[in-house]
């Protein structure tokens, strides 16, 4: 796993990140912009979303029509997401029509035409996104469970707010891309089947001449946190936890990444155990490590039938508490196997890799190789994931449950 | 890249296409069993037996099984649909022995009452979960609807009540009688040892006892029915139709696979044009399923309630448009583009190929290398994808709607 990455920084502050991965057909990219929601105005929630549903209809010298069929024509599998730092472009081809689909989004991110005879569609497609968030209760749940567990702008849904969609019109989202579209805080990075020496070459030429912005500020507010029931007439019972963990720039962040890996990492995880194969409690649950730039935390799903919650979330809460009591080198091993394997497994798929590089230059301000990230792993032990959850015991949870009727969150817990 | 085959004496197939360039290996069981060979008091048990195979053997209890998978660090799982029940783990190569091992270990389970009894749980908990989220079992009720008294109408999952009714007596009879060998096939696929693959093979499957099974392969009498199912509480409205496609063993289906890219792709096809690009549907797509002796075309639509009927009729037109009119090349070129983009990146790992190895075998007892799927691909021509229109009419399907709507109008009326 000894492949080089390439990295550049041009002059406007654009950064371009690259990993060769010459034994594959294809290649993918990943655009970081920093139009994350935590930027959109209170009053507009949901506008960083908005100006990204907006962006993709039409840009440079192709209309809407014109857009979606050059990519079609290149094959390229696509995809966009909204965080609360960044908004995303990514794709993936057949290699020999990299340099053609990173043009096409070049103009995306400098030069969209934002039709305004498109607007209404646009609010039309985001208003029926967050409806039908009401219909999954599971992923309801977690969306609410992170916005009471983070300081208010970094809670927030990227899907916004019925009104505040219904109120924004074009003279939000044109100042919004002027404001966020923009070479510095921008990270491209690309894995596959590529040449670096014409990629920075490329690059340059389609994005060296974009124009820096001025810095972007956030005003944080406190979390909720606590307990929270939504009514829901459902026949499960859906519960979120979460608790703080350090972030991944946090020299500890393999420790955290260790210890949520014995909780749920694999079907012989404590979670999975000890919740659905004992107890025949839920048929999905999980916790996983989320991290933003200067805090992380771990969140916890369970769905269970409403007559079997109150257990489901009690037997939860104390596999969570139990970790404090420390894990076994046995339970460790295994955890080491699997991200190994998946590190190896990261080779055969050059979306994950172009991701990777774009999210640890944002996190680390570098990239780390595969075969630096096996080096952190190797150096975990249950002694050092140990000194790490008596450091960092799991507690201060805040709880969302949505279902029929409330449950009883434990006194201690909040 | 070899492709490389074995039987067993007692039937069971292996089968592999092995490329040492490759960084991991995968392997899975193909077991020819599912929701259509059950009868009505057996509904769902092919789906619980997939759960249970994991939960231990004479020589493995649950915790083992779930621990040594773990252990090598595989990326595994297994599902069950109409027709397959499919048992896979993705590993580095230094574990393929091990890994092979394990699968054909726990394809004998142990099937023990205690467990079976914790299983059901978890089981009734995922048909609860698949109720609380769209579309809301209308999936299963359009099947049904289309399928009639056909085997293929049957639920994967089967019913609360079926599954409380199930005993695991009846379990270990269906297990007796579908998991024979010679129902089986072994595909791998990456960095593969065959000969070691062998050797596991007849060293672990070797001692299973052959059952003569059989699966009944009828016509389908499909009817073109409309209902509209209440769930006051959705937001949305959901709507699902079938209509008849070709079968797994159809030289047709690629172009029926290229059709369905033209007109309901999630990005660039007609109904995204129609519904999805002016926001008047969530989604609007269609796809292609492929089963021994039928196949279907399915259109898949989600919206505001107070949308559904105008979006219907929007559909309808646009299929009857399609079916008088036929597609246009400039059509045809970007949905190749995109099919073979996505067989490059799909093929590019292991596991991807070893479904691809598995299906072809299991449904049609050929290998075909990547190649040969992107040269069939762009061989269909605008004519074919016409043909394939007229033999399997989109415009009079099987309809089911669920939301919050009481009624809905049949959009040709």
């Amino acid at each position: 796993m000894k492949h080089p990455i390439f990295s550049h920084t041009y002059p406007n502050g654009l950064v371009l990140l690259a990993e060769p991965m010459n034994w594959l057909q294809s290649a993918a990219f990943t655009f970081l912009v920093p139009a994350g929601c935590a930027h959109d105005p209170a009053e507009l929630a949901g506008l960083s979303s908005f100006a990204c549903e907006m962006a993709l209809r039409g840009a440079g010298d192709r209309d809407s029509h014109q857009f979606i069929l050059d990519l079609d024509n290149l094959g390229v599998d696509r995809s966009e997401s909204v965080s609360t730092a960044h908004t995303s472009y990514s794709g993936a081809t057949v290699a020999e029509n990299l340099s053609a689909a990173l043009a096409i989004y070049a103009d995306v991110l400098r030069r969209p035409h934002l039709p305004e005879d498109q607007l209404e569609a646009s609010r039309l497609a985001m208003l029926q996104e967050l409806r039908a968030v009401e219909d999954e209760p599971a992923q309801k749940v977690m969306i609410e469970l992170r916005r009471q567990h983070y300081p208010e702008p970094w809670g927030r849904s990227a899907q916004g707010e019925q009104k505040a969609l219904e109120a924004t019109t074009i003279r939000d989202i044109r100042p919004q891309i002027e404001r966020c579209y923009r070479p510095n805080g921008a990270i491209v990075g690309v894995a596959g089947r590529l040449d670096w020496p014409r990629l920075l070459d490329l690059v340059g030429e389609l994005l060296g001449d974009w124009a820096p912005g001025p810095p972007l500020a956030i005003a944080e507010s406190p979390a909720a946190g606590r307990y929270q029931h939504l009514a829901h007439d459902s026949q499960q019972t859906q519960i979120g936890i979460a608790y703080d963990a350090v972030p991944y720039r946090h020299p500890d962040y393999y420790q955290a990444f260790g210890a949520v890996g014995v909780l749920s990492g694999g079907m012989s995880a404590r979670l999975f155990t000890e919740v659905r194969e004992r107890r025949g409690l839920c048929y999905s649950v999980y916790a996983t490590l989320n991290t933003l730039l200067d805090r992380g935390a771990v969140f916890c799903y369970a769905g269970t039938g409403a007559e079997r919650a109150q257990q489901t979330l009690d037997v939860t809460l104390g596999e969570l508490r139990r970790m404090v009591q420390g894990i076994e080198d046995h339970e460790l091993d295994r955890l080491k196997a699997r991200i190994k394997s998946a590190l190896v497994m990261q080779q055969e798929m050059s979306s994950a890799r172009s991701s990777s590089l774009a999210r640890d230059w944002y996190h680390l301000g570098r990239a780390r190789t595969l075969d630096e990230v096996s080096g952190l792993i190797d150096g975990l032990s249950s002694r050092t994931i140990n000194a790490y959850l008596a450091e960092h015991p799991p507690a201060e949870f805040t709880v969302v449950t949505l279902g029929s009727r409330p449950l009883e969150v434990p006194c201690g817990v909040s | 890249m070899e492709f490389l085959k074995y039987a067993l004496p007692n039937g069971l197939e292996v089968v592999a296409e092995c490329n040492g360039a490759a960084y991991s290996s995968a392997m899975g069981f193909f077991v020819k069993t599912g929701s259509r060979d059950e009868i009505a008091a057996l509904a769902g048990v092919s789906h619980f037996l997939e759960h249970m195979v994991f939960k231990g053997t004479a020589r493995r209890s649950a915790d083992d099984v779930n621990r040594e998978f773990d252990e090598m660090g595989a990326h595994y799982n297994a599902y069950t649909n109409e027709e397959n029940t499919v048992f896979y783990a993705a590993v580095l190569p230094e574990y393929q022995d091990r890994a092979v091992d394990l699968l054909a270990d726990i394809l004998r389970p142990a099937l023990r009452e205690d467990d079976f009894h914790t299983e059901k749980k978890v089981i009734l908990e995922e048909i609860q979960m698949y109720e609380d989220q769209p579309p809301f079992g209308a999936d299963d009720k359009c099947r049904a609807l289309y399928y009639g008294a056909h085997p293929l109408g049957q639920s994967v999952l089967g019913t609360a009540e079926s599954i409380a009714a199930l005993s695991a007596a009846a379990m270990r009879d269906y297990f007796r009688r579908r998991y024979s060998p010679g129902n089986i096939v072994l595909a791998a696929a990456g960095c593969v040892d065959f000969d070691a693959l062998v050797a596991v093979a007849e060293r672990c499957c070797g001692d299973w006892q052959p059952e003569v099974t059989s699966r009944k392969i009828e016509p389908v009498a499909a009817s073109d029915g409309f209902r509209v199912l209440r769930k006051e509480k959705a937001s949305q409205q959901y709507v699902l139709q079938l209509a008849a496609g070709p079968a797994a063993e159809d030289a047709d289906r690629y172009a029926a696979k290229l059709l369905t890219m033209v007109l309901g792709d999630d990005s660039g096809s007609r109904l995204y044009w129609e519904l999805v690009d002016p926001g008047l549907a969530e989604t609007a797509v269609m796809s292609h399923g492929e089963h021994q002796g039928a196949g279907l075309l399915m259109t898949y639509m989600s919206c505001e309630p107070q949308q559904v009927a105008d979006n219907l009729r929007r559909i309808h037109k646009l299929f009857c448009q399609v079916e008088a009119d036929g597609i246009t090349a400039a059509e045809l070129e970007p949905a190749k583009s995109k099919i073979r983009s996505r067989i490059v990146l799909s093929s590019e790992r292991p596991r991807g190929r070893m479904f691809n190895l598995g299906n072809d075998w299991v449904y049609r007892r050929e290998y075909r290398p990547v190649e040969a799927d992107m040269e069939a691909i762009a061989a269909v021509s605008v004519d074919e994808l016409v043909a394939v229109l007229a033999k399997y009419p989109l415009s009079r399907p099987t309809m089911v709607t669920i939301g919050p709507l009481a009624e809905v109008p049949q959009p040709d009326e």
